[in-house]
């Protein structure tokens, strides 16, 4: 290994253990649905046709599952299942739909807004161990997966066949692929492949009452009847639980090549943008904007760690951009590159850049834009909100909130009497997705006041959405009003209760 | 004798250490594949520029060679922009062995005055690791290979390498001329400043053929055939201590 890059993991970087959460149901105001308790019987039918170690009641196996990522939510389920096949996954969902027990459907459990893991005591079933790869055509580039199957893992496997999958996002080393269709998972390289709802061609999934939906279509074109896969991408678990996906997957770029570049305005930042999607065309496949406040935010949890790596540039521009380009030409893709460049900097929109070398800082660069997520963690916990927003006004968000926090003296670098350490954006400019995070040293009602419903209403007013990528969850719920209108939320209500009359499914969360 | 550094940085355009080029007819293939700066050398170009910027009037000037095809050019039109003061390109298509590199090179040194010249220890391709080493013999310059720490006394006469050997380091000093090889561990490369990059691209870079030179490149070895390392199998898991033993004493492991 060649370069600092290789040296310094940021996967060590999780949120900090310091911020125990309380329990859910303790701290948000939610009532426990009226659904069954689970009892010995329950266990004793599970037992019956699932591997005992499959079935898990201990509480140091549980702890994992009812926390999410970010500490913030903690569920109290008794019960982990994870079944090994699909008529497993139908017969659990049959006999709770008999039942009524609640079920909380888990994939890698890497989501931001408390959607994977249960809020009081639902039963968790886990798709870890439906994790084969079925199929893959190498004609038409379609591939046909378990839900379990770990997205970093199809993605290693298709690269040594000379393909890759069409996602790719910062926890790729941990979620599984059901996980991102179920949550319509975006990422970094939607602007060059597109969304989900493009790229899976079809979907198999077990409906509440135990009946599979087999719809694993490798098609493109399909035009009978009404497209149902549609609806389980973004469902969230709330309609039923994906256990297979196929999906169309890009041949692999020969040539992959990425910038870093310091810009000195936010509107410098949309005109180089333009520019690019002009001057790089079909090769443009990442557009990412960071800012100063977030490139200080993992120089300084790197030090924490006792690391260091040094920042593409030399100086903090006030905005930072990542461009990458995947085509089949080096050459040719280099003098475009070039080409864009060069006439960005004598327009005087890119002050300064470094362009990757070779593949070490190919990885290096992406680390400073993937590590920001980890990185903003560090100083107790995180608030996210990941949101669509017309471009224009993107970072006005970003400092409208730390306007709010500093007039209200919350926010302090140095005093850690405050609660908000800084606050963050970064995100895709190529999708019109923007990061916002409030990194804090606790949770507290105070800073959620003013954070709430402040952001929301001012998404509502540029008609944005209050969730672009990351999905609803247990987090979002209450704001949905705030992207859809009343005849919208009908209707998705109406669908939920139709596939999941009994309401087991995910409840508490996606739709009230 | 000046005080005055004329470092010599010889580079090797390599393909990209992180790529895993495929094996086909006994042949490595590197169709396609990205190349880039050899990592070593690129580390005794780092540490011959950041010398340059801690002590500006002990480095007179920095001169980057490389030898290869005409693509080469592109790697020290980046040594330029990293701070390298002039570049030139000793081209052919021919792979050239160590021995033919290392007397090649010592025909810039003494075209280039230089007396200090710094070299990566090995380049990530052949891994021969001999050409510094020769280099300083065809000189009869001192030599200080792996080094992981360069010191150049204040008056620019001698200098204190700390190298790395099997359990620790040995320092050692040495007086001008002398050649320095560079370990992993010396400096860590920075990335390429872009205006820096346009602005080296308009610098003329001396391209001379090889053949000019009259040194014999003519190979001395002959590579047999070229094979993939053999896939380790997987490992068996053992439920006793048992089992265990019994396991080694099959395999003559007992």
């Amino acid at each position: 290994m060649f370069r600092l890059a290789q040296r310094i993991k940021f996967s060590g970087l999780a949120p900090s253990r310091s911020v125990r959460s309380l329990f859910t149901a303790d701290k948000y105001p939610v009532k426990r649905g009226n659904y069954s308790e689970l009892n010995a019987e329950d266990i004793k039918y599970f037992e019956s046709f699932l591997n005992s170690k499959d079935l898990l009641t201990d509480k140091k196996d549980l702890d994992a599952v009812n926390v999410d990522w970010m500490q913030k939510y903690r569920g109290q389920s008794k019960l982990l299942l994870k079944p090994r096949s699909v008529s497993e996954v139908s017969k659990i969902l049959k006999h709770c739909h008999d039942r009524k027990l609640a079920v909380v459907p888990q994939g890698g459990n890497t989501g931001l807004v408390g959607g994977s893991v249960p809020v009081f005591d639902e039963i968790v079933i886990s798709l870890a161990n439906l994790n084969k790869i079925r199929k893959f055509d190498d004609v038409s580039g379609t591939l046909t997966v378990d839900a379990g199957v770990i997205l970093q893992t199809a993605d290693e496997w298709l690269r040594e066949r000379g393909y890759i999958f069409p996602l790719d996002l910062g926890a790729k080393g941990s979620c599984q692929i059901g996980g991102n269709v179920a949550t319509n998972a975006g990422g970094l390289r939607l602007l060059r492949y597109g969304s989900l709802h493009g790229t899976v061609l079809g979907i198999e999934a077990v409906l509440p009452n135990g009946d599979i939906f087999n719809g694993l279509s490798t098609l493109r074109k399909d035009n009978t009847g009404l497209d149902l896969k549609q609806l389980f991408i973004g469902s969230e678990g709330s309609i039923g639980i994906i256990t297979g996906v196929s999906v169309l997957c890009p041949p692999k770029s020969n040539s992959v090549n990425v910038a870093w570049l310091g810009l000195d305005s936010y509107e410098a930042v949309q005109k180089t943008f333009k520019l690019a999607k002009n001057a790089l065309g079909e090769i443009l496949s990442s557009f990412e904007c960071v800012d100063r406040a977030s490139m200080e935010v993992v120089d300084a949890a790197l030090k924490k760690h006792d690391m260091e790596a040094q920042q593409p540039l030399e100086s903090m521009h006030p905005y930072q951009i990542l461009i990458e380009t995947s085509g089949s030409n080096s050459e040719h893709d280099e003098q475009k590159l070039n080409a864009f460049l060069e006439n960005s900097m004598e327009n005087e929109l890119v002050v300064d850049g470094v362009v990757a070398q070779d593949e070490g800082q190919i990885q290096a660069l992406w680390q400073w834009r993937e590590g920001i997520s980890e990185s903003s963690g560090k100083w107790g916990g995180v608030y996210k909100y990941d949101v669509s927003l017309p471009l224009p006004v993107m970072w006005d968000l970003v400092k409208a909130v730390e306007n709010r926090l500093i007039e209200r003296n919350l926010q302090s670098k140095t005093d850690s009497t405050k609660p908000v350490y800084a606050t963050i954006g970064y995100g895709h400019i190529g999708d019109g997705n923007l990061h916002l995070n409030v990194c804090v040293r606790e949770y507290t009602k105070e800073v959620e006041d003013v954070l709430e419903p402040f952001v929301f209403e001012f998404i509502a007013k540029h008609n944005g959405s209050v969730s672009a990528e990351h999905g609803v969850g247990f987090q979002k719920v209450h704001a949905l009003q705030y992207s859809k209108d009343a005849g919208a939320l009908k209707l998705i209500k109406e669908v939920k209760n139709m596939f999941d009359p009994h309401g087991i499914m995910n409840p508490y969360k996606f739709i009230e | 004798m000046s005080n005055k550094l004329k470092i010599l940085v010889p580079l090797k355009r390599v393909i990209d250490p992180l790529l895993k080029p495929k094996i086909s007819a006994s042949k490595i293939d590197l169709t396609g594949l990205k190349f880039t700066t050899n990592p070593f050398c690129d580390i005794a170009l780092s540490e011959a520029i950041q010398l340059k910027e801690k002590n500006s009037n002990l480095v007179e000037n920095i001169h980057a060679v490389s030898i290869g095809s005409a693509k080469s050019k592109e790697i020290l039109v980046a040594a330029i922009a990293k701070g390298a003061n002039s570049a030139s390109l000793i081209e052919t298509e021919k792979s050239v062995e160590p021995l033919a590199v290392a007397k090649l090179l010592a025909e810039v040194a003494k075209q280039q005055k230089s007396n200090l010249i710094m070299l990566g220890k090995q380049s990530i391709d052949s891994d021969a690791n001999q050409t510094g080493q020769m280099l300083a013999a065809l000189l009869n310059w001192p030599q200080a290979t792996f080094a992981s720490k360069v010191e150049v006394s204040s008056d620019g006469t001698s200098v204190e390498v700390t190298r790395e050997v099997d359990g620790g380091s040995v320092t050692q000093k040495a007086s001008l001329p002398m050649v320095i090889t560079a370990d992993l561990r010396l400096n860590n490369p920075r990335f390429v400043s872009l205006p820096k990059l346009m602005k080296a691209k308009k610098t003329k870079i001396d391209t001379k053929k090889i053949e000019e030179f009259g040194t014999d490149i003519t190979p001395r070895l002959e590579v047999e055939k070229v094979e993939e390392p053999p896939v380790r199998e997987p490992g068996i898991m053992v439920n006793t201590v048992e089992e265990f033993v019994a396991e080694l004493k099959k395999r003559g492991a007992l």
